[in-house]
């Protein structure tokens, strides 16, 4: 999405500042400047940011209370997450590199993963997915029939919500 | 020990490369997708948003109504055309007491050609089976049965005291359901898992049977049923759409009229009165309060239990006294609706609230005491209020009536009498419950699917004797092969936006002429900051508008939003293509088409669904004056008059109302 031109820094900085906030209050369903520690991630990365989850912890660090409630107050969230976009961390991944990702994994260059390939990593590896992410992946991404992942059609199905 | 294997190393190294590289393509994988899946989840959360702001919007909407039923009555020439509001109807007399079984059985033939189960009373658990299987076929029950049903609903209702005490002892789990809204399968699913009411299966449920769904005048009919079959083990509480000015907004009305041509407005007026005798709430073991909106830091169970209950016909037309306070003090109650150009400067006061307790105003202290006003607030309360995590009690301001009560307004009356828990009902929620003032208050709501297929589950409570609830969820689904979240976000999504897209051509004149006040230059194009605080100020959704934007309004490639864009591909309906009307009144009659046609159903006493030219400019005038709104009378009465097509001085209101509402223009790619 393209930034508004603003008239000074201190207007980007308002105007990301309404943005995070909007975010944030679709999550804050008792209307009290608070979201569940959980939905977290899901307002950082709906905000076009892309952490990791070894990221999204350092993060959850910054705005936790001290001890720990379950909850995160959007006065300590705010200025972190500010600050984030304004320094624009965790980058998007440009669709290319994302390709790329997928044929790292196909290494027969054949233009499909097997199912089995596909869950071994992307459950025991990296940042391991739950079952429950996996099984939600699989239900989009696999073709029932071969028993495969076409990644190239898997990916340009999942981008074109992206509008 | 990598030293030793020299001649190793070198290929393991290609092969830690290689693992390596999977390593990294992993994490960034699982980086983007859940990236994708946050941005669903987001998608997902705001269209609920929408929903619910539109449909609290809306409530907003019909409890002002009742300001204008007062208003009207204070204003009308001739008084009698309204005065029947504010009375209870003479259904009382006409459907009186003891005879009904065998006069519906003289007065009303069934006919030979009806296939449709038959009841016999008292009824026994082969009628109610009968009733199930004939529902699942989508039979109609005559409508003999269905007076006669009520009758004898009416009957052992008012046996019932206004809260109900049940003990565990009798049975090992009692089942507590939420709102149905007329959502048939949802219940037969709940009968289905948990098995059919019966001494051994209790269940209380917990108001909002009707309005919304299709099947409400079923729903009924099966609880009803049960309840004259097992009157100790069944147990209903009132909610707020049980009352019949709210059914004229919310379908059931509408519903009960086209199922049953004949004798519908028989069955409704009978409704009125069974709705009026349902119990307010039950408690089991004396430690769990059930009841389905909430309670208020005035809530008096004792009072509650004291109160003659039938009285109150409808919520939503407050007890004469208060008709006659506003009299006297104009500026203290206010009557109408502040006009949203007030509402702009003073956001705070956005609405008028119809509300007992926590209330800016103590209306209290000014007042002598009126058991009638204090009644109606007391019920007001516990049937629309609901919990929120700040301590204090304050007027809902989003609904319009009742009041949010906070952990310490619990916390207080679980005090003073004694209770371990609350569970009530009436609020949307996407799991079918939600826990909250730690674990003190409960809401359960059974309708699932409730905003769009896929929108949310339902789910039920069974409490056991050591008083541990057990949260069972569920899910209708039409479609045979279960769609993923992808897909079912997606249709959410559609659905909401498009709600929304029809709210806001509704108040295109205002919008424009909010958007016009940042374009300073004229250039019709205005910075996306300038453009969600437009679309708040007029339209007071409380929704993300920054992030709602690329799907409402299109964006230039310098960043400005073209503010005309999210009017396109939108028109509304008009009955008259050759007469020009005006644009404004066209846009006035769209955005209260809802409530004209509660008013006018209201003043057609004979539910004909005509009333006459005079009664109904005289109508328009008075509810634009009490909204002020700019209308122009003259071009609205050129309007009606063009519309009584047989010129006998009567117009089908319905009809005429019908056809104002957003058409989109590209529906059909929309659907596709």
């Amino acid at each position: 999405m393209a930034e508004q031109a603003g008239n000074g820094e201190d207007d980007a900085v308002a105007e990301i500042e309404k943005k995070i906030i909007e975010a944030f209050e679709v999550f804050d369903h008792e209307c009290n400047q608070t979201v569940d520690v959980r939905e977290i991630g899901s307002i950082v990365r709906s905000l076009g940011c892309f952490p990791t989850e070894a990221e999204l912890h350092e993060l959850l660090a910054m705005v936790e209370e001290e001890e720990p409630t379950g909850y995160i107050h959007l006065e300590k969230f705010l200025p972190v997450m500010t600050k984030v976009l304004l320094d624009r961390s965790y980058r998007p991944i440009p669709e290319d590199v994302l390709l790329h990702a997928f044929e790292a994994l196909d290494e027969n260059k054949c233009g499909y993963i097997t199912k089995e390939k596909l869950v071994k990593y992307l459950t025991e590896e990296g940042e391991p997915f739950t079952q429950e992410e996996m099984e939600d992946m699989l239900s989009t991404a696999l073709d029932p029939e071969t028993n495969t992942v076409r990644y190239r059609d898997y990916i340009s199905v999942m981008t074109v919500d992206e509008t | 020990m990598g030293s030793t294997i020299g001649t190793m190393g070198c290929s393991s190294s290609v092969a830690d490369r290689r693992s390596e590289k999977a390593i990294r393509a992993a994490i960034l994988i699982q980086n983007w997708y859940r990236f994708t899946m946050a941005r669903l989840e987001m998608r997902r959360r705001y269209s609920l948003n929408i929903f619910q702001s539109i449909e609290y919007a809306d409530e907003q909407d019909q409890l002002q109504l009742s300001n204008f039923f007062t208003f009207m009555l204070d204003h009308c020439t001739q008084p009698d055309s309204v005065s029947h509001i504010f009375t209870s109807p003479g259904v009382s007399q006409m459907l009186d007491e003891g005879l009904c079984l065998t006069e519906f059985e003289k007065k009303i033939d069934v006919p030979d050609s009806y296939y449709g189960p038959r009841l016999s009373f008292p009824l026994t658990v082969k009628d109610a089976n009968a009733l199930l299987h004939a529902f699942r076929n989508e039979q109609l029950l005559h409508a003999r049965y269905v007076l006669q049903l009520l009758c004898e609903t009416r009957r052992v209702l008012k046996e019932m005291p206004n809260i109900t005490h049940l003990s565990t002892s009798y049975s090992k789990e009692i089942t507590i359901c939420g709102d149905l809204h007329g959502n048939l399968d949802d219940l037969l699913l709940i009968f289905y898992k948990n098995g059919l009411p019966s001494e051994q299966n209790r269940y209380v449920f917990n108001g909002d049977f009707v309005d919304r769904g299709k099947n409400s005048m079923e729903i009924l009919i099966i609880l009803f049923a049960f309840l004259l079959i097992y009157p100790n083990d069944l147990h209903l509480n009132r909610g707020n759409h049980e009352d019949y000015i709210m059914n004229l907004r919310y379908g059931f009305t509408k519903e009960v009229s086209k199922k049953y041509k004949d004798h519908g407005k028989q069955i409704l007026c009978l409704l009125q009165d069974v709705f009026s005798w349902l119990p307010l709430a039950t408690i089991i073991d004396s430690k769990v309060l059930i009841l389905h909106g909430g309670i208020s830091d005035t809530t008096d169970l004792d009072f509650l239990n004291a109160l003659q209950r039938n009285k109150l016909k409808s919520l939503m037309r407050p007890p004469n006294s208060v008709r006659d306070t506003q009299h006297q003090g104009k500026e203290r109650i206010p009557t109408t609706r502040p006009s949203k150009h007030i509402a702009n400067q003073n956001v705070a006061g956005k609405t008028q609230h119809i509300s007992s307790s926590g209330s800016t105003e103590p209306s209290g202290s000014h007042l002598p005491p009126d058991p009638a006003l204090k009644e109606w607030k007391q019920i007001l309360d516990i049937l629309w209020s609901d919990p929120r995590s700040q301590n204090g009690c304050t007027p809902n301001k989003c609904r319009g009536g009742g009041c949010y009560f906070g952990p310490d307004v619990t916390a207080k009356l679980f005090e003073k009498y004694n209770l371990k828990m609350l569970i009530r009902s009436h609020e949307f929620k996407p799991e079918g419950y939600e826990i909250s003032h730690n674990g003190k208050v409960i809401t359960i709501f059974s309708a699932s699917n409730y905003y769009e297929e896929g929108s949310n589950r339902g789910a039920y409570i069974k409490l056991n004797p050591e008083l541990i609830p057990r949260f069972v969820q569920y899910q209708v689904s039409k479609y045979t092969r279960r769609q993923n979240l992808r897909e079912r976000v997606g249709t959410i999504e559609s659905s909401a936006l498009k709600s929304l897209r029809e709210k806001i051509y509704a108040h295109r004149s205002e919008l424009t002429s909010a958007f016009a006040q940042y374009d300073l230059k004229g250039t019709g194009r205005i910075s996306v900051n300038n453009w969600a605080e437009a679309m708040e100020s007029v339209l007071q959704l409380e929704l993300p508008w920054r992030m709602l934007q690329s799907q409402l309004a299109q964006m230039n490639p310098d960043g400005e939003i073209d503010f005309m864009s999210c009017f396109y591909d939108l028109k509304i309906g008009q009955p008259i293509k050759e007469t020009q009307v005006q644009p404004a009144l066209v846009e006035t009659l769209c955005r209260y088409r809802k409530d004209l046609e509660i008013i006018f159903n209201v003043i057609d006493k004979d539910h004909s669904g005509l009333i006459s030219l005079e009664e109904f400019s005289q109508t328009w005038k008075l509810f634009t004056s009490h909204l002020g709104i700019d209308a122009d009378d003259e071009s609205i009465d050129k309007l009606v008059l063009s519309i009584d097509y047989n010129k006998d001085g009567h117009i089908d209101f319905n009809e005429f109302l019908e056809a104002f509402h957003v058409v989109h223009r590209l529906e059909k790619k929309a659907n596709s």
